[in-house]
Protein backbone atom coordinates (compact mmCIF):
# COMPACT_ATOMS: atom_id res chain seq x y z
CA UNK A 1 0.00 0.00 0.00
CA UNK A 2 2.92 2.57 1.05
CA UNK A 3 5.86 2.91 -0.06
CA UNK A 4 8.76 3.87 1.99
CA UNK A 5 10.77 5.57 -0.76
CA UNK A 6 12.92 8.20 1.18
CA UNK A 7 12.47 10.57 -2.35
CA UNK A 8 9.01 10.97 -1.95
CA UNK A 9 6.47 11.46 0.93
CA UNK A 10 4.92 8.35 2.11
CA UNK A 11 1.65 7.89 -0.26
CA UNK A 12 -1.47 8.36 2.21
CA UNK A 13 -4.52 5.91 1.18
CA UNK A 14 -7.19 8.45 0.06
CA UNK A 15 -9.94 6.29 0.12
CA UNK A 16 -11.03 6.39 -3.10
CA UNK A 17 -11.25 3.75 -5.33
CA UNK A 18 -9.44 3.15 -8.56
CA UNK A 19 -11.52 3.53 -11.86
CA UNK A 20 -10.61 0.54 -13.69
CA UNK A 21 -11.40 -1.33 -10.29
CA UNK A 22 -15.01 0.05 -10.07
CA UNK A 23 -15.47 -0.90 -13.86
CA UNK A 24 -14.55 -4.31 -13.37
CA UNK A 25 -16.50 -4.74 -9.78
CA UNK A 26 -19.54 -3.84 -11.95
CA UNK A 27 -19.06 -5.90 -15.00
CA UNK A 28 -18.86 -8.57 -12.95
CA UNK A 29 -21.66 -8.18 -10.71
CA UNK A 30 -23.86 -6.85 -13.82
CA UNK A 31 -23.37 -10.50 -15.70
CA UNK A 32 -23.94 -12.34 -12.73
CA UNK A 33 -26.91 -10.55 -12.47
CA UNK A 34 -28.04 -11.37 -15.93
CA UNK A 35 -27.83 -14.76 -14.77
CA UNK A 36 -30.54 -14.15 -12.29
CA UNK A 37 -32.65 -12.02 -14.91
CA UNK A 38 -32.49 -14.91 -17.82
CA UNK A 39 -33.76 -17.41 -15.21
CA UNK A 40 -36.69 -15.35 -13.67
CA UNK A 41 -37.19 -14.21 -17.16
CA UNK A 42 -37.81 -18.27 -18.58
CA UNK A 43 -39.26 -18.98 -15.75
CA UNK A 44 -42.41 -16.29 -15.79
CA UNK A 45 -42.49 -16.50 -19.21
CA UNK A 46 -43.38 -20.12 -18.78
CA UNK A 47 -45.72 -19.62 -15.93
CA UNK A 48 -47.43 -16.48 -17.81
CA UNK A 49 -47.94 -18.11 -20.86
CA UNK A 50 -48.93 -21.48 -19.95
CA UNK A 51 -51.62 -19.69 -17.58
CA UNK A 52 -54.38 -19.79 -20.31
CA UNK A 53 -53.97 -23.38 -21.21
CA UNK A 54 -54.28 -24.23 -17.17
CA UNK A 55 -57.55 -22.01 -16.72
CA UNK A 56 -59.36 -23.87 -19.59
CA UNK A 57 -58.30 -27.12 -19.04
CA UNK A 58 -61.03 -29.12 -17.80
CA UNK A 59 -59.08 -31.99 -16.56
CA UNK A 60 -56.07 -32.28 -13.80
CA UNK A 61 -53.40 -30.96 -15.23
CA UNK A 62 -51.35 -33.32 -12.98
CA UNK A 63 -53.09 -36.38 -12.88
CA UNK A 64 -53.77 -37.16 -16.75
CA UNK A 65 -52.09 -38.42 -19.39
CA UNK A 66 -54.34 -37.55 -22.28
CA UNK A 67 -53.39 -34.85 -24.44
CA UNK A 68 -56.03 -32.72 -25.96
CA UNK A 69 -55.05 -29.53 -26.48
CA UNK A 70 -55.18 -28.58 -29.89
CA UNK A 71 -58.70 -27.51 -29.41
CA UNK A 72 -60.53 -23.93 -28.88
CA UNK A 73 -63.33 -25.16 -26.70
CA UNK A 74 -63.12 -27.90 -23.82
CA UNK A 75 -59.17 -29.01 -23.97
CA UNK A 76 -58.13 -31.54 -21.86
CA UNK A 77 -54.38 -32.58 -21.48
CA UNK A 78 -52.30 -33.57 -18.47
CA UNK A 79 -48.43 -34.20 -17.60
CA UNK A 80 -48.40 -37.15 -16.13
CA UNK A 81 -47.07 -39.72 -18.36
CA UNK A 82 -44.97 -37.41 -19.51
CA UNK A 83 -43.58 -36.45 -16.55
CA UNK A 84 -43.24 -39.82 -15.92
CA UNK A 85 -41.93 -41.29 -19.09
CA UNK A 86 -38.64 -38.14 -18.54
CA UNK A 87 -38.10 -39.25 -15.49
CA UNK A 88 -38.08 -43.10 -16.18
CA UNK A 89 -35.76 -42.19 -19.00
CA UNK A 90 -33.50 -40.36 -17.61
CA UNK A 91 -33.46 -42.54 -14.39
CA UNK A 92 -32.62 -45.53 -16.49
CA UNK A 93 -29.65 -43.33 -18.68
CA UNK A 94 -28.35 -41.94 -15.11
CA UNK A 95 -28.26 -45.98 -13.85
CA UNK A 96 -26.26 -47.43 -16.79
CA UNK A 97 -23.74 -44.23 -17.52
CA UNK A 98 -22.53 -43.43 -13.33
CA UNK A 99 -21.16 -46.94 -13.26
CA UNK A 100 -19.37 -46.85 -16.31
CA UNK A 101 -18.32 -43.58 -16.01
CA UNK A 102 -16.61 -44.35 -12.90
CA UNK A 103 -15.23 -47.27 -13.99
CA UNK A 104 -13.35 -45.03 -16.97
CA UNK A 105 -12.14 -42.13 -14.87
CA UNK A 106 -11.11 -44.64 -12.42
CA UNK A 107 -9.13 -46.39 -15.11
CA UNK A 108 -7.87 -43.21 -16.41
CA UNK A 109 -6.67 -42.08 -13.61
CA UNK A 110 -5.51 -45.04 -11.72
CA UNK A 111 -4.46 -47.55 -13.76
CA UNK A 112 -3.78 -46.86 -18.00
CA UNK A 113 -0.39 -46.12 -18.70
CA UNK A 114 -0.11 -42.77 -19.15
CA UNK A 115 -0.22 -42.37 -23.02
CA UNK A 116 -3.23 -44.88 -23.32
CA UNK A 117 -4.42 -42.55 -20.58
CA UNK A 118 -4.34 -39.64 -22.76
CA UNK A 119 -5.67 -40.71 -25.50
CA UNK A 120 -9.15 -42.56 -23.87
CA UNK A 121 -9.42 -38.45 -22.06
CA UNK A 122 -9.67 -37.43 -25.88
CA UNK A 123 -11.99 -40.01 -27.06
CA UNK A 124 -14.26 -39.20 -24.13
CA UNK A 125 -14.06 -35.83 -24.76
CA UNK A 126 -14.75 -36.21 -28.20
CA UNK A 127 -17.81 -38.54 -27.41
CA UNK A 128 -19.24 -35.26 -26.08
CA UNK A 129 -19.43 -33.27 -29.05
CA UNK A 130 -21.15 -35.27 -31.34
CA UNK A 131 -24.59 -33.81 -31.63
CA UNK A 132 -27.59 -35.75 -29.98
CA UNK A 133 -29.36 -36.04 -33.62
CA UNK A 134 -26.58 -38.05 -34.51
CA UNK A 135 -26.70 -40.18 -31.82
CA UNK A 136 -30.62 -40.37 -32.79
CA UNK A 137 -29.86 -41.60 -36.08
CA UNK A 138 -27.38 -44.17 -34.74
CA UNK A 139 -30.03 -45.23 -32.05
CA UNK A 140 -33.29 -45.93 -34.44
CA UNK A 141 -31.32 -47.31 -37.92
CA UNK A 142 -28.62 -49.23 -35.83
CA UNK A 143 -28.88 -49.82 -32.23
CA UNK A 144 -32.51 -50.81 -31.70
CA UNK A 145 -31.94 -53.37 -34.15
CA UNK A 146 -29.09 -54.84 -32.77
CA UNK A 147 -31.08 -55.46 -29.31
CA UNK A 148 -33.53 -57.21 -30.30
CA UNK A 149 -31.78 -60.66 -29.09
CA UNK A 150 -30.49 -58.51 -25.99
CA UNK A 151 -34.20 -58.02 -25.38
CA UNK A 152 -35.66 -61.39 -25.96
CA UNK A 153 -32.96 -62.55 -23.40
CA UNK A 154 -33.83 -60.60 -20.89
CA UNK A 155 -37.38 -61.11 -21.25
CA UNK A 156 -36.71 -64.58 -21.07
CA UNK A 157 -34.91 -65.16 -18.05
CA UNK A 158 -35.69 -62.02 -16.22
CA UNK A 159 -39.01 -61.77 -17.57
CA UNK A 160 -40.62 -62.20 -13.89
CA UNK A 161 -39.53 -58.42 -13.25
CA UNK A 162 -42.33 -56.42 -13.84
CA UNK A 163 -40.28 -54.25 -15.50
CA UNK A 164 -38.66 -56.72 -17.93
CA UNK A 165 -42.28 -58.12 -18.64
CA UNK A 166 -43.27 -59.51 -22.37
CA UNK A 167 -44.24 -58.84 -24.95
CA UNK A 168 -40.51 -57.30 -26.28
CA UNK A 169 -41.45 -54.85 -28.59
CA UNK A 170 -40.71 -55.80 -32.91
CA UNK A 171 -39.20 -52.83 -33.38
CA UNK A 172 -37.09 -52.62 -30.44
CA UNK A 173 -37.84 -48.90 -30.03
CA UNK A 174 -38.57 -49.16 -26.20
CA UNK A 175 -37.75 -47.29 -23.16
CA UNK A 176 -34.90 -49.07 -22.36
CA UNK A 177 -33.52 -48.50 -25.97
CA UNK A 178 -33.76 -44.89 -25.23
CA UNK A 179 -32.32 -45.19 -22.13
CA UNK A 180 -29.29 -46.27 -23.51
CA UNK A 181 -28.89 -43.92 -25.86
CA UNK A 182 -29.61 -41.24 -23.81
CA UNK A 183 -26.99 -43.17 -21.20
CA UNK A 184 -24.38 -42.97 -23.67
CA UNK A 185 -25.27 -39.76 -24.45
CA UNK A 186 -24.32 -38.61 -20.93
CA UNK A 187 -21.07 -40.58 -20.25
CA UNK A 188 -18.87 -38.43 -21.16
CA UNK A 189 -19.42 -35.31 -18.90
CA UNK A 190 -20.04 -37.90 -15.90
CA UNK A 191 -16.86 -39.15 -16.91
CA UNK A 192 -15.10 -35.93 -17.67
CA UNK A 193 -16.44 -34.88 -13.82
CA UNK A 194 -15.22 -37.92 -12.18
CA UNK A 195 -11.93 -38.02 -13.98
CA UNK A 196 -10.99 -34.20 -12.84
CA UNK A 197 -12.08 -34.81 -8.97
CA UNK A 198 -9.85 -38.30 -9.25
CA UNK A 199 -7.09 -36.13 -10.64
CA UNK A 200 -7.22 -33.75 -6.80
CA UNK A 201 -7.43 -36.87 -5.03
CA UNK A 202 -4.24 -35.37 -2.61
CA UNK A 203 -1.29 -37.47 -2.79
CA UNK A 204 -0.75 -37.60 1.19
CA UNK A 205 -4.20 -39.43 1.04
CA UNK A 206 -3.44 -42.30 -1.43
CA UNK A 207 0.10 -42.79 0.52
CA UNK A 208 -1.65 -42.83 3.57
CA UNK A 209 -4.26 -45.58 2.85
CA UNK A 210 -1.30 -47.40 0.45
CA UNK A 211 1.20 -47.21 3.97
CA UNK A 212 -1.29 -48.94 5.67
CA UNK A 213 -0.92 -51.72 3.73
CA UNK A 214 -4.29 -51.13 1.08
CA UNK A 215 -3.76 -52.62 -2.29
CA UNK A 216 -4.66 -50.33 -5.42
CA UNK A 217 -8.61 -51.03 -5.13
CA UNK A 218 -8.56 -50.80 -1.76
CA UNK A 219 -6.70 -47.34 -1.67
CA UNK A 220 -9.12 -46.55 -4.29
CA UNK A 221 -12.08 -47.38 -2.04
CA UNK A 222 -10.42 -45.79 0.46
CA UNK A 223 -9.36 -42.37 -0.39
CA UNK A 224 -9.70 -41.86 -4.18
CA UNK A 225 -14.06 -42.89 -4.17
CA UNK A 226 -15.55 -41.05 -0.63
CA UNK A 227 -12.85 -37.78 -1.67
CA UNK A 228 -14.51 -38.16 -5.33
CA UNK A 229 -17.64 -38.22 -3.82
CA UNK A 230 -19.44 -34.66 -3.90
CA UNK A 231 -17.79 -34.41 -8.34
CA UNK A 232 -19.04 -37.67 -9.68
CA UNK A 233 -22.98 -36.39 -7.55
CA UNK A 234 -22.11 -33.08 -9.01
CA UNK A 235 -20.99 -34.78 -13.00
CA UNK A 236 -24.19 -37.37 -12.50
CA UNK A 237 -26.40 -34.30 -11.76
CA UNK A 238 -25.16 -32.69 -14.99
CA UNK A 239 -25.76 -35.64 -16.90
CA UNK A 240 -29.02 -36.38 -15.05
CA UNK A 241 -29.96 -32.43 -16.55
CA UNK A 242 -29.08 -33.31 -19.69
CA UNK A 243 -30.96 -36.58 -19.97
CA UNK A 244 -34.04 -34.76 -18.83
CA UNK A 245 -34.13 -32.11 -21.31
CA UNK A 246 -32.81 -34.39 -24.18
CA UNK A 247 -34.77 -34.18 -27.13
CA UNK A 248 -33.81 -35.50 -30.52
CA UNK A 249 -32.80 -38.60 -29.59
CA UNK A 250 -35.48 -39.60 -28.02
CA UNK A 251 -38.27 -38.20 -30.12
CA UNK A 252 -36.27 -40.41 -32.81
CA UNK A 253 -36.23 -43.50 -31.25
CA UNK A 254 -39.62 -43.91 -28.74
CA UNK A 255 -42.65 -45.08 -30.87
CA UNK A 256 -44.77 -42.58 -28.29
CA UNK A 257 -48.13 -43.29 -26.80
CA UNK A 258 -49.31 -41.05 -23.98
CA UNK A 259 -49.52 -44.23 -21.15
CA UNK A 260 -47.64 -44.76 -18.06
CA UNK A 261 -45.94 -47.64 -18.48
CA UNK A 262 -43.25 -49.37 -16.07
CA UNK A 263 -42.34 -52.28 -18.80
CA UNK A 264 -39.47 -51.21 -20.39
CA UNK A 265 -39.31 -54.04 -23.48
CA UNK A 266 -42.90 -52.94 -24.63
CA UNK A 267 -43.22 -49.78 -26.78
CA UNK A 268 -45.24 -47.20 -25.16
CA UNK A 269 -44.33 -43.73 -22.67
CA UNK A 270 -42.80 -40.71 -24.45
CA UNK A 271 -40.95 -37.62 -22.47
CA UNK A 272 -41.93 -33.80 -21.95
CA UNK A 273 -39.01 -32.69 -24.23
CA UNK A 274 -39.74 -34.94 -27.27
CA UNK A 275 -43.67 -34.40 -27.03
CA UNK A 276 -43.31 -30.62 -27.38
CA UNK A 277 -40.78 -31.29 -30.05
CA UNK A 278 -43.36 -33.46 -31.74
CA UNK A 279 -46.42 -32.04 -31.02
CA UNK A 280 -45.28 -27.61 -31.45
CA UNK A 281 -45.66 -27.74 -35.51
CA UNK A 282 -49.10 -29.01 -35.61
CA UNK A 283 -50.60 -27.19 -32.24
CA UNK A 284 -53.73 -25.31 -32.99
CA UNK A 285 -56.02 -23.48 -30.76
CA UNK A 286 -54.59 -24.04 -26.61
CA UNK A 287 -51.82 -26.24 -27.56
CA UNK A 288 -49.07 -24.49 -27.59
CA UNK A 289 -50.07 -22.65 -24.40
CA UNK A 290 -50.28 -26.46 -23.32
CA UNK A 291 -46.84 -27.31 -24.50
CA UNK A 292 -45.43 -24.59 -22.62
CA UNK A 293 -47.44 -25.97 -19.52
CA UNK A 294 -45.29 -29.15 -19.79
CA UNK A 295 -42.07 -27.01 -20.34
CA UNK A 296 -43.09 -25.98 -17.36
CA UNK A 297 -43.13 -29.07 -15.81
CA UNK A 298 -39.65 -29.84 -17.30
CA UNK A 299 -38.58 -26.84 -15.95
CA UNK A 300 -39.10 -27.77 -12.23
CA UNK A 301 -38.20 -31.46 -12.49
CA UNK A 302 -34.75 -29.95 -13.62
CA UNK A 303 -34.82 -27.39 -10.90
CA UNK A 304 -35.41 -30.00 -8.19
CA UNK A 305 -32.91 -32.26 -9.44
CA UNK A 306 -30.08 -30.04 -9.10
CA UNK A 307 -31.67 -28.61 -5.60
CA UNK A 308 -31.44 -32.29 -4.64
CA UNK A 309 -27.67 -32.84 -5.90
CA UNK A 310 -26.82 -29.75 -3.54
CA UNK A 311 -28.07 -31.27 -0.97
CA UNK A 312 -26.42 -34.42 -1.08
CA UNK A 313 -22.96 -32.62 -1.64
CA UNK A 314 -23.58 -30.61 1.38
CA UNK A 315 -25.15 -32.56 3.43
CA UNK A 316 -21.60 -34.29 4.24
CA UNK A 317 -19.44 -31.23 4.40
CA UNK A 318 -18.24 -31.47 7.65
CA UNK A 319 -16.34 -34.70 6.16
CA UNK A 320 -14.59 -32.90 3.21
CA UNK B 1 6.51 -58.02 17.85
CA UNK B 2 9.03 -55.71 16.57
CA UNK B 3 11.43 -56.70 13.68
CA UNK B 4 15.16 -56.24 12.62
CA UNK B 5 15.74 -55.05 9.46
CA UNK B 6 19.02 -55.56 7.53
CA UNK B 7 20.07 -53.26 4.38
CA UNK B 8 23.02 -54.43 2.44
CA UNK B 9 24.23 -52.69 -0.94
CA UNK B 10 21.43 -50.98 -1.51
CA UNK B 11 21.08 -48.16 -4.73
CA UNK B 12 18.07 -45.99 -5.23
CA UNK B 13 17.41 -44.89 -8.50
CA UNK B 14 14.92 -42.77 -10.10
CA UNK B 15 14.87 -43.52 -13.87
CA UNK B 16 18.77 -43.25 -14.98
CA UNK B 17 19.54 -40.91 -11.90
CA UNK B 18 21.13 -42.23 -8.88
CA UNK B 19 19.35 -40.64 -5.75
CA UNK B 20 21.12 -42.65 -2.45
CA UNK B 21 24.06 -45.26 -3.05
CA UNK B 22 25.19 -48.09 -1.81
CA UNK B 23 23.83 -48.12 2.12
CA UNK B 24 24.43 -50.86 4.21
CA UNK B 25 22.81 -50.69 7.70
CA UNK B 26 21.67 -52.94 10.75
CA UNK B 27 18.33 -51.02 12.31
CA UNK B 28 17.90 -52.67 15.63
CA UNK B 29 14.45 -53.70 16.96
CA UNK B 30 12.83 -51.93 20.00
CA UNK B 31 15.07 -48.94 19.31
CA UNK B 32 14.64 -45.98 17.81
CA UNK B 33 16.56 -44.95 15.32
CA UNK B 34 17.00 -41.72 13.49
CA UNK B 35 18.41 -40.22 10.01
CA UNK B 36 19.79 -37.05 10.21
CA UNK B 37 21.14 -34.50 6.96
CA UNK B 38 21.11 -31.74 5.11
CA UNK B 39 17.75 -31.31 3.13
CA UNK B 40 17.84 -33.54 -0.46
CA UNK B 41 20.42 -36.03 0.90
CA UNK B 42 18.27 -38.85 0.44
CA UNK B 43 17.15 -39.79 3.58
CA UNK B 44 13.66 -39.92 3.26
CA UNK B 45 14.56 -41.35 -0.23
CA UNK B 46 15.95 -44.20 1.69
CA UNK B 47 13.54 -44.36 4.10
CA UNK B 48 10.85 -44.77 1.46
CA UNK B 49 12.30 -47.97 0.51
CA UNK B 50 11.79 -49.96 3.24
CA UNK B 51 8.30 -50.57 3.04
CA UNK B 52 8.56 -49.76 -0.65
CA UNK B 53 6.66 -47.02 -0.81
CA UNK B 54 9.05 -45.29 -3.49
CA UNK B 55 7.44 -47.54 -5.58
CA UNK B 56 4.06 -45.14 -5.65
CA UNK B 57 6.80 -43.05 -7.91
CA UNK B 58 6.65 -45.28 -11.28
CA UNK B 59 10.43 -44.52 -12.31
CA UNK B 60 11.80 -45.70 -8.73
CA UNK B 61 13.59 -48.57 -8.45
CA UNK B 62 16.09 -50.08 -6.12
CA UNK B 63 19.46 -51.87 -5.94
CA UNK B 64 20.26 -53.91 -3.04
CA UNK B 65 18.86 -56.02 0.14
CA UNK B 66 16.53 -54.92 2.82
CA UNK B 67 16.03 -57.96 4.57
CA UNK B 68 13.49 -57.73 7.57
CA UNK B 69 14.69 -60.43 9.91
CA UNK B 70 14.31 -63.21 7.17
CA UNK B 71 12.56 -62.08 4.64
CA UNK B 72 13.78 -60.63 1.54
CA UNK B 73 11.34 -57.06 1.02
CA UNK B 74 12.58 -57.50 -2.42
CA UNK B 75 11.85 -60.88 -3.06
CA UNK B 76 10.35 -62.27 -5.75
CA UNK B 77 7.37 -63.29 -4.81
CA UNK B 78 6.96 -60.78 -1.83
CA UNK B 79 4.14 -58.55 -2.42
CA UNK B 80 4.87 -54.60 -1.59
CA UNK B 81 1.25 -54.18 -0.07
CA UNK B 82 2.79 -57.06 2.59
CA UNK B 83 5.91 -55.47 3.23
CA UNK B 84 3.40 -52.41 3.98
CA UNK B 85 1.35 -54.39 6.59
CA UNK B 86 4.55 -55.19 8.46
CA UNK B 87 6.28 -51.70 8.08
CA UNK B 88 4.13 -48.69 8.51
CA UNK B 89 4.89 -45.11 7.79
CA UNK B 90 4.27 -41.95 9.48
CA UNK B 91 4.26 -38.84 6.99
CA UNK B 92 5.76 -35.64 7.79
CA UNK B 93 2.54 -33.83 6.99
CA UNK B 94 -0.40 -35.12 9.04
CA UNK B 95 -3.12 -36.79 6.79
CA UNK B 96 -6.28 -38.49 8.38
CA UNK B 97 -8.52 -39.30 5.46
CA UNK B 98 -10.15 -35.91 5.57
CA UNK B 99 -14.18 -37.79 4.61
CA UNK B 100 -13.66 -39.95 8.10
CA UNK B 101 -14.48 -39.91 11.66
CA UNK B 102 -11.46 -40.36 14.26
CA UNK B 103 -12.94 -43.53 14.90
CA UNK B 104 -12.81 -45.01 11.10
CA UNK B 105 -9.84 -43.12 10.40
CA UNK B 106 -8.32 -45.63 13.22
CA UNK B 107 -9.81 -48.48 12.06
CA UNK B 108 -9.19 -48.29 8.65
CA UNK B 109 -6.02 -50.20 8.01
CA UNK B 110 -7.34 -52.83 10.55
CA UNK B 111 -10.62 -53.15 8.47
CA UNK B 112 -8.36 -54.07 5.49
CA UNK B 113 -6.58 -57.18 7.22
CA UNK B 114 -10.04 -58.14 8.80
CA UNK B 115 -13.00 -57.51 6.80
CA UNK B 116 -15.37 -58.91 9.84
CA UNK B 117 -14.32 -57.16 12.68
CA UNK B 118 -16.77 -57.42 14.91
CA UNK B 119 -18.15 -53.56 16.76
CA UNK B 120 -16.65 -55.20 20.16
CA UNK B 121 -13.27 -56.43 18.48
CA UNK B 122 -13.10 -52.89 16.51
CA UNK B 123 -14.05 -50.71 19.65
CA UNK B 124 -11.02 -52.34 21.44
CA UNK B 125 -8.51 -51.70 18.70
CA UNK B 126 -9.60 -48.14 18.15
CA UNK B 127 -9.46 -47.39 22.11
CA UNK B 128 -6.09 -49.09 22.52
CA UNK B 129 -4.52 -47.48 19.38
CA UNK B 130 -5.43 -44.06 20.19
CA UNK B 131 -4.50 -44.80 24.32
CA UNK B 132 -0.86 -46.11 22.91
CA UNK B 133 -1.19 -42.46 21.05
CA UNK B 134 -1.88 -40.48 23.97
CA UNK B 135 -5.00 -39.31 21.66
CA UNK B 136 -7.74 -41.11 23.66
CA UNK B 137 -8.17 -38.42 26.51
CA UNK B 138 -8.68 -35.90 24.22
CA UNK B 139 -10.77 -37.44 21.50
CA UNK B 140 -12.90 -40.30 23.72
CA UNK B 141 -16.11 -37.81 23.48
CA UNK B 142 -15.87 -37.11 19.41
CA UNK B 143 -14.66 -40.13 17.88
CA UNK B 144 -17.48 -39.84 15.41
CA UNK B 145 -16.87 -36.48 14.54
CA UNK B 146 -14.46 -35.95 11.44
CA UNK B 147 -10.71 -36.74 11.88
CA UNK B 148 -9.68 -33.18 9.84
CA UNK B 149 -11.12 -31.28 12.83
CA UNK B 150 -8.60 -31.59 15.08
CA UNK B 151 -5.21 -29.62 15.65
CA UNK B 152 -2.08 -30.60 14.03
CA UNK B 153 -0.57 -32.16 16.73
CA UNK B 154 -3.78 -34.21 17.37
CA UNK B 155 -4.08 -35.17 13.89
CA UNK B 156 -0.12 -36.34 13.69
CA UNK B 157 -0.63 -38.44 16.79
CA UNK B 158 -4.19 -39.91 14.83
CA UNK B 159 -2.12 -40.82 12.44
CA UNK B 160 0.80 -42.71 14.54
CA UNK B 161 -2.64 -44.20 16.25
CA UNK B 162 -3.88 -45.00 12.68
CA UNK B 163 -0.42 -46.77 11.89
CA UNK B 164 -0.42 -49.12 15.18
CA UNK B 165 -3.90 -50.05 14.89
CA UNK B 166 -2.61 -52.66 12.00
CA UNK B 167 0.17 -53.83 14.62
CA UNK B 168 2.69 -53.73 12.06
CA UNK B 169 6.60 -54.42 13.25
CA UNK B 170 8.65 -51.42 12.15
CA UNK B 171 7.32 -48.22 12.12
CA UNK B 172 8.68 -45.11 9.88
CA UNK B 173 8.34 -41.77 10.62
CA UNK B 174 9.06 -39.34 8.20
CA UNK B 175 9.69 -35.67 9.99
CA UNK B 176 6.50 -36.20 12.17
CA UNK B 177 7.09 -33.01 13.65
CA UNK B 178 8.00 -30.56 11.10
CA UNK B 179 5.03 -28.83 10.74
CA UNK B 180 3.83 -28.83 14.49
CA UNK B 181 4.30 -26.36 17.18
CA UNK B 182 7.11 -26.99 20.42
CA UNK B 183 4.51 -28.85 22.43
CA UNK B 184 2.73 -31.03 19.99
CA UNK B 185 6.34 -32.14 19.13
CA UNK B 186 7.10 -32.88 22.62
CA UNK B 187 4.03 -34.72 22.59
CA UNK B 188 5.50 -36.84 19.65
CA UNK B 189 8.87 -37.54 21.23
CA UNK B 190 7.14 -38.58 24.48
CA UNK B 191 4.87 -40.98 22.34
CA UNK B 192 8.25 -42.07 20.18
CA UNK B 193 9.42 -42.64 23.54
CA UNK B 194 6.82 -45.55 24.81
CA UNK B 195 6.26 -47.07 21.38
CA UNK B 196 9.78 -48.29 20.89
CA UNK B 197 8.66 -50.61 23.62
CA UNK B 198 6.52 -52.78 20.93
CA UNK B 199 8.48 -51.89 17.68
CA UNK B 200 11.25 -50.97 15.60
CA UNK B 201 11.36 -47.03 14.79
CA UNK B 202 12.73 -45.43 12.32
CA UNK B 203 12.56 -41.31 12.27
CA UNK B 204 13.92 -38.81 9.39
CA UNK B 205 14.32 -35.56 11.28
CA UNK B 206 15.96 -31.75 10.47
CA UNK B 207 16.26 -31.16 13.89
CA UNK B 208 19.43 -32.74 15.67
CA UNK B 209 18.43 -31.64 19.07
CA UNK B 210 15.06 -34.25 18.41
CA UNK B 211 17.67 -37.14 16.93
CA UNK B 212 20.16 -36.77 19.83
CA UNK B 213 16.41 -36.65 22.42
CA UNK B 214 14.73 -39.59 20.90
CA UNK B 215 17.22 -42.23 19.30
CA UNK B 216 19.19 -44.80 20.56
CA UNK B 217 21.16 -44.99 17.55
CA UNK B 218 21.92 -42.30 14.46
CA UNK B 219 22.53 -42.32 10.99
CA UNK B 220 24.36 -39.55 9.19
CA UNK B 221 23.24 -38.98 5.44
CA UNK B 222 25.24 -36.54 3.65
CA UNK B 223 25.35 -35.82 -0.56
CA UNK B 224 28.72 -36.66 -2.20
CA UNK B 225 28.03 -32.81 -4.17
CA UNK B 226 25.57 -31.51 -5.89
CA UNK B 227 23.95 -33.81 -8.33
CA UNK B 228 25.93 -36.45 -6.86
CA UNK B 229 24.19 -39.19 -5.16
CA UNK B 230 23.27 -38.96 -1.07
CA UNK B 231 25.29 -41.42 1.04
CA UNK B 232 25.28 -42.67 4.52
CA UNK B 233 28.37 -41.22 6.46
CA UNK B 234 28.35 -42.71 9.46
CA UNK B 235 26.06 -44.25 11.85
CA UNK B 236 26.70 -45.38 15.39
CA UNK B 237 25.04 -44.73 19.37
CA UNK B 238 23.83 -41.28 19.23
CA UNK B 239 25.53 -40.84 22.29
CA UNK B 240 28.58 -41.52 20.26
CA UNK B 241 27.85 -39.74 17.11
CA UNK B 242 27.37 -36.29 18.80
CA UNK B 243 30.17 -36.25 20.82
CA UNK B 244 32.73 -38.50 19.40
CA UNK B 245 31.94 -38.04 15.32
CA UNK B 246 34.24 -40.56 13.39
CA UNK B 247 34.35 -38.43 10.15
CA UNK B 248 35.42 -34.64 9.85
CA UNK B 249 31.41 -34.17 7.78
CA UNK B 250 29.49 -35.64 10.68
CA UNK B 251 31.29 -33.34 13.34
CA UNK B 252 30.94 -30.18 10.29
CA UNK B 253 26.68 -31.27 10.22
CA UNK B 254 26.62 -31.66 14.13
CA UNK B 255 28.45 -28.63 14.92
CA UNK B 256 26.17 -26.61 12.93
CA UNK B 257 29.26 -25.83 10.45
CA UNK B 258 27.29 -26.59 7.48
CA UNK B 259 23.56 -27.95 6.91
Amino acid sequence: MTTTDSSTPARVPTGRRRIGDVIFANTASGAGALILLILAGVAAFLIIQSMDSLRANTVNFFTTTDWNASTREDPAFGVAALAFGTVLAATIALLLATPVAIGIALFIVYYAPRRVAALLGYIVDLLAAIPSVVYGLWGVVFLVGQLRPFYDALENYLGWIPLFAGPVSATGRTMLSAGLVLAVMILPIITAMSRDVFHQVPQANREAALALGATRWEMIRMAVLPFGRPGVIGGAMLGLGRALGETMAVAMILSPSLVISPFLLQSGNQTIAAHIALQYPEATGYGVSALIAAGLVLFAITLAVNMGARFIVARRKEFS
Amino acid sequence: MAKRIDVSGLHVYYGDFLAVEDVSMTIEPRSVTAFIGSSGCGKSTFLRTLNRMHEVNPNARVEGKVMLDDLDIYGPDVDPVAVRREIGMVFQRANPFPTMSIYDNVIAGAKLNNQRLSKREADEIVERSLRGANLWEEVKDRLHKPGAGLSGGQQQRLCIARATAVEPEVLLMDEPCSALDPISTLAIEDLIANLKENYTIVIVTHNMQQAARVSDRTAFFNLAGTGKPGRLIEMGDTNRIFTKPEKKETENYITGRFG
